[in-house]
């Protein structure tokens, strides 16, 4: 039996070296059921390549992340079957551009899932309803807004009920007056208790939308807490540069 | 009343005018040089001391009459050919270039053969691939290998083509954004599901205009299955009936009926990427 409270996802010692370089250095980190924890740093810091190690998308070279309790980095571990377990939004939203907005969101269940199509289609109306977006099912991803793409990506990664949303950067592509309506959608996906782990440099997202925000520095996660400390009060001192500097950028 | 509203108007009607003076002379300009171009080559050929006997060897009115019915005819067998070529060639083509885009290690050995197939036959003339295929398979005296010319001369088409268009579709294949394929397997499908349902419908969209490039090119290389003999074929029948009196009007006849199929596929490309830029 898994114990009640055992984290959805689990890093342990992850480490990832992309030739020469490492990029992730012995992450250790468990996010709770129902908990959104938002991972901050510097561009090029590793917080992308945390979520597409979780997805499977990258090869990690030595620690473990498991989901449900469950080791998944294995070599043996299928990795189709883990994926299907999460849901990753990129930060250019990768959308289909030859498939409408209702098949871009349809795809995954019931090609992948195999959900019947019209219990597909109906569970992606609704989606699409609830993150603002009824009435575009039938344009096609270029004749939308990018903060509309951008929630499509939501509603296309949410679809078959993921255990978990990785969220890599998902305003980072944006016009800053488009920032908001992502963030709403986002804001939707936690209201029911949806599992997070997200990416971001965005300061405001990580103070509204996460119960604990970590700081990642040089592939490592340097501290992590509830936001009002972390982005208030840093214990660490590569954690106060980092948020002085986006201060004076004005981005804070 | 603002002052200032009244020679913000004039100026407008002054650009109008300057536009359309612009435009006009622009077009004065293209039909003047069209004419003295055009009438200059026409001048030049009319009045060259060779003229008379061209015209009557291969401008011949009651020639082409005569000829035009068997030359149309054995058009429509240039077209039946150029048809199953086209079908089988988007096919097998399709299939090489997924082989050599996959990187499946089991694949290996399919992705070499793929590999130097499209290297050796795009290398080859097609003259030369007709003649080889079209003598050559009937030579090896095997039972149940085809040995009617226009089988064979379809065959060598095939391969020659089917070299090109993996290559065309290749590139569709490479010019898919890597990010494509992070979110196709990002929302739970497999690779091939990956390829299928989002890699390939991309690619294919973005390489139509190629493709209907090297068709034209295919039309026009049919009439080379002429040199193995296949009967019938227009350039061949338009070849006969000029052997027959010297008069060489039966080929002008079959290069019109070319034209008649790829001049308007050249047309639908421009338009086809004409829209595509927009």
């Amino acid at each position: 039996m898994m114990p009640v409270n055992a984290p959805v996802l689990e890093f342990r010692g992850v480490t990832k070296a992309f030739g020469e370089r490492e990029v992730l250095h012995g992450i250790d980190l468990a996010i709770a059921e129902h908990e959104a924890v938002a991972v901050i740093g510097a561009s090029g810091s590793g917080k992308s390549t945390m979520l597409r190690c979780a997805d499977l998308l990258e090869e990690i070279d030595d620690g473990d992340i498991l989901l449900d309790g469950e080791v998944i980095t294995d070599p043996s571990v299928d990795a189709v079957a883990v994926r299907r377990r999460l849901g990753l939004v990129f930060q250019a939203y990768n959308l289909f551009p030859h498939l409408t907005v209702l098949e871009n969101v349809v795809l995954g269940s019931w090609r992948g899932h195999g959900v019947p199509r019209d219990e597909a289609e109906s569970a992606a109306r609704a989606q699409l309803e609830r993150l603002g977006l009824g009435g575009r099912e039938n344009d096609h991803p270029d004749r939308l807004s990018g903060g509309q793409q951008q929630r499509v990506a939501l509603a296309r990664a949410f679809s078959a009920r993921p255990r978990a949303m990785l969220l890599d950067e998902v305003t980072s592509a944006l016009d800053p007056e488009l920032v908001g309506e992502v963030l709403a959608s986002v804001r939707t996906l936690r209201d029911e208790g949806v599992t997070m782990l997200i990416a971001t440099h965005e300061m405001s997202f990580a103070r509204e939308v996460a119960d604990r925000v970590g700081y990642l520095h040089e592939g490592r996660l340097v501290e992590i807490g509830p936001p009002e400390q972390l982005l208030a009060e840093p214990r660490e001192p590569e954690t106060q540069r980092f948020l002085r500097r986006l201060l004076e950028a004005g981005r804070a | 009343m603002d002052p200032r509203a009244e020679p913000a108007r004039d100026r407008r009607a002054e650009r109008a005018a300057a536009r359309r003076a612009r435009t006009l002379r622009g077009a004065a300009i293209a039909a003047i040089s069209s004419v003295v171009v055009l009438g200059g080559i026409a001048v030049l050929i009319v009045t060259s001391p060779g003229w008379p006997d061209v015209r009557d060897t291969f401008f011949n009115v009651d020639v082409f009459r005569e000829s035009f019915p068997a030359v149309l005819d054995a058009f429509w067998l240039d077209v039946r050919v150029f048809l199953i070529v086209e079908v089988c060639v988007l096919v097998l083509a399709l299939g090489v270039a997924l082989l050599r885009t996959s990187n499946a290690p089991a694949m290996f050995p399919l992705r070499l053969l793929a590999t130097v197939y499209a290297d050796v036959f795009r290398g080859i003339p097609v003259i030369l691939l007709v003649y080889l295929v079209g003598f050559g398979i009937p030579a090896l005296d095997i039972d149940g290998l085809p040995s009617e010319p226009v089988v064979l001369g379809g065959i060598a088409l095939t391969l020659s083509y089917t070299a090109y268009v993996s290559e065309v579709y290749r590139a569709g294949l490479r010019s898919v954004h890597r990010g494509q394929r992070d979110a196709a397997l990002a929302i739970g499908l497999t690779e091939s599901q990956a390829t299928r349902h989002v890699i390939l419908p991309q690619a294919v969209r973005r390489v139509g205009p190629p493709l209907l490039n090297d068709f034209i090119a295919l039309q026009k290389d049919v009439a080379l299955i002429a040199i193995i003999g296949v009967a019938g074929e227009a350039f061949r029948v338009a070849q006969i009936q000029a052997a027959s009196d010297f008069n060489y009007t039966p080929l002008i006849a079959a290069a019109l009926l070319y034209l008649a199929v790829t001049v308007p596929l050249a047309r639908l490309l421009d338009r086809w990427d004409f829209e595509r830029a927009r």
